[in-house]
């Protein structure tokens, strides 16, 4: 069940390859490299020594006993990948793509980001391998994490604008797979989430899969069991995915994602497309996405601009349908709620996109045995959401 | 013979002008206006586009267009229901859809077909639908008696083989790197490409869009393959001149269609 990737990426009926014929030697090029390298012990020794010297890995599974106490049911624990170099998940990923990216004689670098923690480990990457870096943001992002974006900038990338369609996520994955179709030979395309044609939704999940190989045997050596329920937030997919992957095969756990709800489910300002959309095929891919009866895609909301996407990667479509993975709603209140909580509680400040994972715990937690065990992952840090959520409260931060 | 090829075959020369327009841009009237002007003005095969929110192998001209078309609320059956109206009044110019994966599949691609047939186009084609993933859509159109239409690319190189020799309709080759869009120059190697293509399939005729819009550029494509296709040119005197579009779109119509019946 965990090695599921059939000929061609499919997960069930989802995945496939959905692009221009402008792209698709680029793609088959990357699959025929990732295959080569994937086992090569060179390859694996340089991407390990990566992780644990220059990312800080593995990176703490918490006990996070206030948390425990406070909710007064399962033991709490956090998967701190908000410890990593740059803050958040997004580097394990990068650094895999980057040291592929320069095996396959790649020089350039592009990259779509939402809330900016992929542009920014994409900068980081082409700064310390030495390569140049193009990222792509919808303006309506650059507003909301400016920090990140002069972040980037600061580690030598070059960060474009993108005012098309509603200048968030998903316009920039749009511009960056067209600014690939122009420019391909020395570029490679570093994805951020486990979307996309094949092999994308793959290889992103191999580099994630770190955080539940540790995981799983931080918490066997925590606790001399495995947890009962990993929960993660979820908009493409990637730290979700990362989270679940060495658990599919344990079926008494429950795999449960975080999906950006907005507003609610029930409104028009909503970013949940487990619980909201239908199947489609966008980005490269077959999933499921928000959108209208005749398949023009949403203009979905979330607070969190890192899950403010109208579609999931495939490999959670497919775990959607098999029920292998549960997908609930979390409001933007909810996940502020949480991000105060947390901040309070246990003196950690959580990405405003893992605070969703929060939220959910919350609620779970005290409906759980006090000797059943739950693993949230944070996917990242919290510093680049103050501002944003000091104005959600009301009060006139700025940067 | 399936209509596209037709259309082809019953140019002067055998070489097709085919215009590419994004309908409900300005208005799906004024589209029914251009496609009858067009026509008359000496297009051979006329594509149509159905409007996607996130047309990701356009340039900004395109893009701009479809953007235009949502904000009129144009939908997949008003397209429909105007071709209908062009068959009922007699035009009978060849007409095939251009729009993108999610358009199609999200009506179904049964039922998408069969309702091309009904109003009388000629098939699909589908620039985020490669080789690959073809067969998902072609059996159904193929039962409609329609086809979607391949794309070859510059960077097709050894693919291109395989997707001529089960190619229907034409071979749609795009020119250049990147998306749509007029371009000064073309520099890729049209002949190469040409020349595979017949090797591997003898009876498609094809032809090369992406970045063409002077008659001297079309001429020389349609020299080099049996056509020229030319989208952001004529896109964007739909944007500049709005509601008063048709007669200057019809002229500049006229000079290419010229240009490719002459070579």
């Amino acid at each position: 069940m965990a090695n599921s990737t059939t000929s061609r990426g499919r997960f069930g009926i989802h995945g496939g390859q959905y692009i221009p014929e402008t792209l698709m030697n680029a793609v088959l090029e990357l699959e025929e490299a990732y295959d080569h390298y994937r086992d090569d012990p060179a390859f694996t020794a340089e991407l390990t020594d990566l992780f644990n010297n220059y990312a800080g890995r593995p990176s703490l599974l918490y006990f996070a006993a206030n948390m425990t106490t406070d909710l007064g049911g399962a033991r709490v624990y956090l998967k701190r990948e908000d410890l990593n170099h740059t803050g958040a998940h997004k580097i394990n990923n990068v650094l895999g793509q980057a040291l592929l990216a320069k095996r396959m004689g790649k020089t350039r670098l592009i990259a779509e980001t939402g809330a900016g923690q992929h542009g920014v480990a994409t900068a980081t990457a082409a700064a310390l391998m030495g390569m140049e870096c193009v990222v792509y943001m919808g303006v309506e992002d650059m507003e909301r994490q400016a920090l990140n974006v002069y972040r980037m900038r600061l580690l030598g990338a070059e960060v474009r604008g993108v005012s098309a369609g509603t200048g968030t996520l998903k316009d920039a994955v749009s511009e960056t797979f067209r600014e690939w179709t122009n420019r391909i030979d020395d570029t490679h395309y570093c994805l951020g989430s486990v979307m996309g044609p094949h092999p994308f939704p793959t290889i992103v999940r191999d580099f994630q899969a770190v955080i539940s190989r540790e995981a799983r045997a931080q918490c066997l050596a925590a606790e001399g069991r495995l947890p009962d329920a990993v929960l993660a937030c979820v908009g493409g997919g990637s730290n979700a995915i990362g989270s679940f992957y060495h658990f599919i095969g344990d079926e008494g756990v429950r795999l449960i994602g975080c999906e950006a709800a907005g507003r609610g489910i029930g409104t028009w300002e909503t970013a949940a497309t487990m619980n909201t959309g239908k199947l489609g095929i966008f980005h490269g891919m077959k999933s499921y996405f928000c959108q209208d009866e005749y398949g023009q895609i949403a203009p979905v909301y979330s607070i969190s601009a890192g899950l403010d996407y109208p579609g999931v990667g495939p490999e959670h479509a497919w775990l959607h349908d098999t029920g292998r993975a549960e997908y609930v709603p979390v409001t933007d209140e909810e996940a502020v709620e949480a991000f105060e909580y947390l901040s309070r509680t246990e003196g950690v400040i959580p990405a405003i996109e893992s605070a969703h994972a929060v939220a959910h715990a919350i609620k779970l937690a005290p409906t759980m045995d006090k000797d059943q065990v739950i693993v949230v992952t944070l996917s990242g840090r919290g510093d680049k959401d103050v501002a944003a959520i000091a104005r959600y409260r009301g009060e006139d931060l700025h940067e | 013979m399936s209509s596209i090829a037709q259309a082809f075959d019953a140019s002067p020369n055998g070489k097709a002008f085919i215009p590419f327009i994004t309908a409900g841009d300005p208005t799906i009237e004024v589209t029914e206006q251009l496609v009858r002007a067009m026509a008359d003005a000496g297009a051979d095969l006329i594509e149509l586009g159905v409007p996607f929110s996130d047309p990701t192998a356009e340039g900004p001209v395109i893009q701009d267009a479809n953007i235009r078309a949502l904000e009129n609320k144009v939908t997949t059956d008003d397209v429909f229901d105007m071709v209908d109206s062009i068959r009922k009044s007699g035009c009978t110019v060849p007409l095939v859809i251009m729009t993108y994966a999610n358009v199609v599949f999200s009506y179904g691609i049964e039922r998408f077909a069969a309702r091309e047939r009904e109003v009388g186009l000629a098939g699909v084609i589908l620039p985020d639908v490669p080789h690959e993933e073809k067969p998902e859509f072609a059996a159904a159109f193929a039962a409609e008696g329609l086809d979607v239409v391949s794309l070859i690319a510059p960077t097709s190189h050894e693919r291109i083989r395989e997707i001529a020799a089960d190619a229907t309709g034409f071979v749609y080759i795009v020119s250049s790197l990147g998306v749509t869009g007029v371009r000064s120059e073309i520099t890729s190697d049209i002949d190469g490409m040409v020349s595979l293509i017949r090797a591997a399939n003898p009876q498609v005729p094809c032809a090369v869009g992406f970045g063409i819009s002077t008659p001297g550029q079309a001429a020389r494509m349609a020299a080099a393959s049996d056509g020229a296709i030319v989208g952001s040119a004529i896109v964007r005197m739909i944007g500049e001149h709005g509601g008063r579009c048709v007669e200057p779109v019809a002229a500049y119509v006229r000079e290419m269609a010229a240009a490719v019946h002459g070579v």
